[in-house]
């Protein structure tokens, strides 16, 4: 029970801290045009961001059922193999950097940091505004690499060059230019964004709001950010040299090669195609963290508030999130085991690796902890969050076969990495984005989601999902290569696979079909669902305590709120109802069981 | 009641699937047995704490459902309970670290009396190169690669002459011989893959990597492209026979050198280099 140096945190205190920075005037939109369209307002640029992120992953989704019937029904929907890896690096650049990226910061980190700080909008608002246009931007240049000569690039979303560059690989013409081009202005907006997340988290904190007292939401929304400030640059380098190689002949990346299929000498000469992979890995790591932070965080919240219960061990999961967020940086070469590389990197690469899990095995603890004497609502939001739990889990854990450098040597490559990273970064994510849109959608407009359709919405999604990569990692024990436009069954791999794969293409399909019912809900309950009360979940966060709801401009009326204690005082014994919002003193709360009484 | 029940009933199913379905991985035909011991002690542990994390978490739905007459506990945190599960998944992390590194230790300390061979990628082909008699492979340079010499071997180098050249897709290996493959590529990244070896290592443009194994079955074998390198990516095959001594002699007889190459293109000038090497 005990929580040593900790009870002010914990039990709220009733001091008011003096204020540090004066008010800034906010900005007030004047026509139709600024107040919606060129907004400032944190609000409206997270649904921007939300909006536009979900309609290209709707392109993804579509890659992946032509992906899916391509490997299991060849023939039914004509491709050549150029087209099929199109598909597949479109698909993989989109899900993880223009759906998952852009979802997790820009459409939630937009939308909450500023409502959980206590904060009237981002530190930067005309910034934050520019950061939604050029990521705008960035899509349209991806969605235009379509339609150039040659299509799009297919180079992998890795881009490995020689590969990527050369002729052997469809779209190395302006689509992986395109392609390029889309990544560093992506870069360039997630940093007016991601600078605004960061300043906002440690500048703009109303008053009693302490560091330790954040909601868990906001640490994994700025750790992840602060991840991505460091880590975009090696991406966008890696790129722009890719480029220069591309484009004026330089030999960052490029060895000495012949052109594809045995021709003529190309003019390139001394690069290291290595060097690309240390610099995207470097990138892409962390990009991992920073797709799977914000979802630890919002997770722990979706917890905490449907099992009525704090979230078990508070500091504990700061310091992980804030542990896995340094760690993540040095086991990057983990991705290169088989790449080449000196061997002897591989001793120091799987040890931060399996480090790296036991500050994620805690937080897995601690959200099942959570549960254990919780009084548990199994509402829409909580059962995706269980549903990530379970997908987590598994995906963290077939993580400690890759991260253990001698078991990654047979399945490097294999459908079983296919299988850990879309149960690890794939799916548990994306239970969790759907989660919180159950969960605030009442905050945002007002309204509910339809609970039956959500149940059912979850039940396919995460059965579905569950069996579409669980089986798939058993392909990949048999050594099945990812990345095959065809398997042929020859020596390699029994007919079975033919089974197991179409068994696979179709819990692809049901469960993309089953988004539908999602969109449906969404679209429908916007006008019609069912009004919800004020703080319809009875959190503890300064989101819902607002005057209005869904909050207006400037977030707060009048005043900004004070806040006395951690978001997470549920049950708190002797009080009246089971939460205590985070800006209710304990004397308005003994004065309240005293009138009680 | 129906929530715990398919947490349950998904956890169940996922052992069941592992030790009763049909697909698993072929026999090992190399010495990396070790590596199989490796991946199941990690099945083992991992899956252990699978199963419990998720029946962990079907009880609790199932026994802490909602009720409104109840209120839940209330505990920000515990140490101790906090430290013992640190220190329990620092002691998994080791178990399955020591052993992984004992091995990949074995995997990349290479024995002395390895036979080095090479194997070629390029987009889409592959090529084998065996030192023959004098039991060295010759230097290479990419820039050396014409019609006639598509390994790319450098003339000044008296030890090219001998080695033994396979352009097709088929590579005969000796049983029970320790072989090292150095691994070369002309253009873009490929990687030399056979399954039941359980090996894999990346070919990279502009230098040589490597790996060893014993082959340790008689058999013919797929050997799969296992890193994508354009296009063709995934016709990139070709196939590995392990064969007993007298079939391996057999089939190597039959193979020809660098200068037999040479001799049937009818490169006379180069043949003469040849003869004064010999
Ligand atoms: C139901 C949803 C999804 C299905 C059916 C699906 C299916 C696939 C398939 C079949 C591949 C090709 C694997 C290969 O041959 O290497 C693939 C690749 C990939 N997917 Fe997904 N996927 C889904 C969702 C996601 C999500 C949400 C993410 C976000 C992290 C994601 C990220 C990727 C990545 C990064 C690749 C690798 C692309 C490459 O090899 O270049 N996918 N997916
Ligand atoms: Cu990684
Ligand atoms: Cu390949």
């Amino acid at each position: 029970m005990a929580a040593n140096g900790y009870e002010d945190v914990v039990k709220g205190d009733d001091a008011v801290p003096a204020l540090e920075v004066q008010p800034q005037e906010l900005y007030h939109a004047k026509s139709f045009w600024t107040r919606y369209i060129f907004c400032q307002d944190a609000k409206v640029i997270a649904v921007q961001y939300s909006l536009t992120a979900i309609a290209i992953g709707l392109v993804g989704l579509v890659s992946s059922w032509l992906i899916r019937m391509q490997i299991a029904y060849p023939g039914v929907i004509p491709m050549d193999a150029s087209a099929y890896y199109q598909l597949v690096t479109m698909h993989g650049m989109i899900m993880v950097i223009y759906l998952l990226t852009a979802l997790f910061l820009g459409g939630f980190g937009n939308y909450l940091i500023p409502l959980m700080v206590g904060a009237r909008d981002m530190v930067f608002p005309y910034v934050n505004m520019l950061s939604y246009w050029v990521f705008l931007l960035a899509v349209l240049i991806l969605v235009a690499s379509y339609f150039v000569p040659g299509g799009p690039t297919g180079a992998g979303w890795t881009l490995y060059p020689p590969q990527a560059i050369t002729s052997g690989t469809p779209g190395s013409g302006l689509g992986i230019i395109l392609m390029i081009v889309s990544l560093a202005v992506f870069v360039v907006g997630f940093t007016m964004g991601g600078l605004n997340y960061v300043i906002t988290t440690l500048q703009a904190r109303t008053r009693g709001m302490t560091l330790m007292r954040l909601p868990l939401t906001v640490w994994g929304i700025f750790v992840a950010t602060v991840l991505a400030l460091f880590a975009f640059p090696a991406l966008l380098v890696a790129g722009i040299m890719m480029l220069l190689d591309n484009i004026l002949g330089t030999s960052f990346f490029m060895p000495a090669i012949l052109e594809a299929g045995l021709g003529e000498q190309m003019a390139y000469d001394g690069g290291s195609p290595i060097l690309f992979q240390h610099l995207f890995w470097f990138f892409g790591h962390p990009e991992v963290y920073i797709v799977a932070l914000p979802a630890f965080g919002i997770v722990s919240d979706l917890i905490s508030v449907h099992a009525r219960k704090n979230i078990f061990g508070y500091r504990m999961m700061v310091w992980a999130i804030v542990i896995i967020g340094f760690l993540s940086f040095i086991v990057w070469a983990h991705h290169m085991y088989v790449a080449g590389m000196n061997p002897w990197f591989g001793f120091f690469f799987a040890t931060t690796t399996l480090i790296i899990a036991i500050p994620t095995a805690l937080k897995v603890y601690n959200w099942v902890l959570t549960l254990w004497r919780g009084n548990i609502q199994l509402t829409v939001p909580m059962l995706f969050a269980i549903g990530f739990l379970i997908t987590f889990t598994n995906g963290g854990l077939t993580g400690l076969f890759l991260g253990n450098v001698i078991v990654d040597v047979p399945l490097s490559d294999t459908y079983f990495v296919v299988a850990h990273f879309h149960m690890v970064m794939g799916i548990a994510p994306v239970l969790v984005v759907y989660g919180a849109i159950y969960h605030w959608f009442p905050l945002i407009t007002g309204r509910f989601l339809n609970n039956r359709l959500g149940k059912i919405h979850f039940w396919i999604t995460f059965l579905g999902s569950y069996s579409i990569y669980f089986p798939m990692h058993y392909l990949g024990f048999m050594g099945v290569t990812r990345r095959y436009f065809e398997v042929f069954e020859g020596e390699a791999f029994p007919v079975s696979i033919v089974g197991i794969n179409q068994f696979i293409t179709i819990a692809a399909l049901v469960t993309g079909f089953a988004q539908l019912v999602f969109f449906y809900n969404l679209i429908v309950s916007v006008k019609h669902g069912d009004k919800a009360e004020k703080n319809p979940w009875k959190a503890c966060s300064l989101e819902w305590q607002t005057t209005e709801m869904p909050p207006g401009h400037g977030n707060f009326e009048k005043e900004l709120p004070i806040v006395h204690r951690w978001a997470y005082d549920f049950s708190v014994p002797g009080a009246n109802e089971d939460y205590i919002p985070q800006n209710i003193s304990p004397s308005e709360v003994s004065n309240a069981q005293a009138e009680k009484t | 009641m129906i929530v715990p029940i398919v947490i349950l009933l998904v956890i169940l199913g996922s052992v069941a699937f592992h030790f009763w379905s049909p697909w698993w991985w072929s026999e090992v035909a190399s010495n990396w047995g070790n590596i199989d011991s490796t991946i199941l002690l990690t099945f083992w542990v991992t899956g252990v704490v699978f199963v419990a994390v998720g029946l962990f978490v079907a009880f609790c739905v199932w026994k802490y459902r909602y009720n409104k007459d109840r209120t839940a506990d209330y505990e920000p945190e515990n140490a101790r309970l906090e430290w013992i599960l640190t220190i329990l998944t620092a002691l998994g992390v080791i178990a399955l670290l020591t052993p992984g590194l004992i091995v990949w230790n074995k995997f990349v300390t290479v024995p002395d009396d390895v036979y080095e061979i090479e194997v070629l990628g390029y987009q889409w082909g592959w090529g084998f190169r065996l030192p023959g008699q004098d039991g060295i492979l010759g230097t290479t340079d990419i820039n050396n690669i014409n019609d006639e010499n598509m390994f790319g071997l450098n003339t000044d180098d008296p030890h090219s002459f001998d080695d033994i050249l396979i352009d097709g897709d088929e590579l005969h290996i000796l049983l029970n011989q320790p072989l090292k493959v150095n691994l070369r590529s002309l253009d873009v990244l490929h990687d030399f893959y056979v399954p039941q070896f359980r090996a894999k290592m990346d070919m990279i443009p502009g230098m040589i990597t490597s790996y060893w194994f014993t082959p340790i079955k008689t058999g013919s074998f797929e050997i799969l492209c296992a890193e994508y390198c354009g296009t063709a990516h995934y016709a990139m095959l070709g196939t590995v026979l392990v064969d007993e001594k007298d079939d391996y002699d057999e089939w190597l007889n039959e193979q020809m050198t660098f200068k037999e190459t040479l001799a049937l293109n009818k490169n006379n000038d180069l043949i003469k280099v040849a003869s004064k090497n010999d």
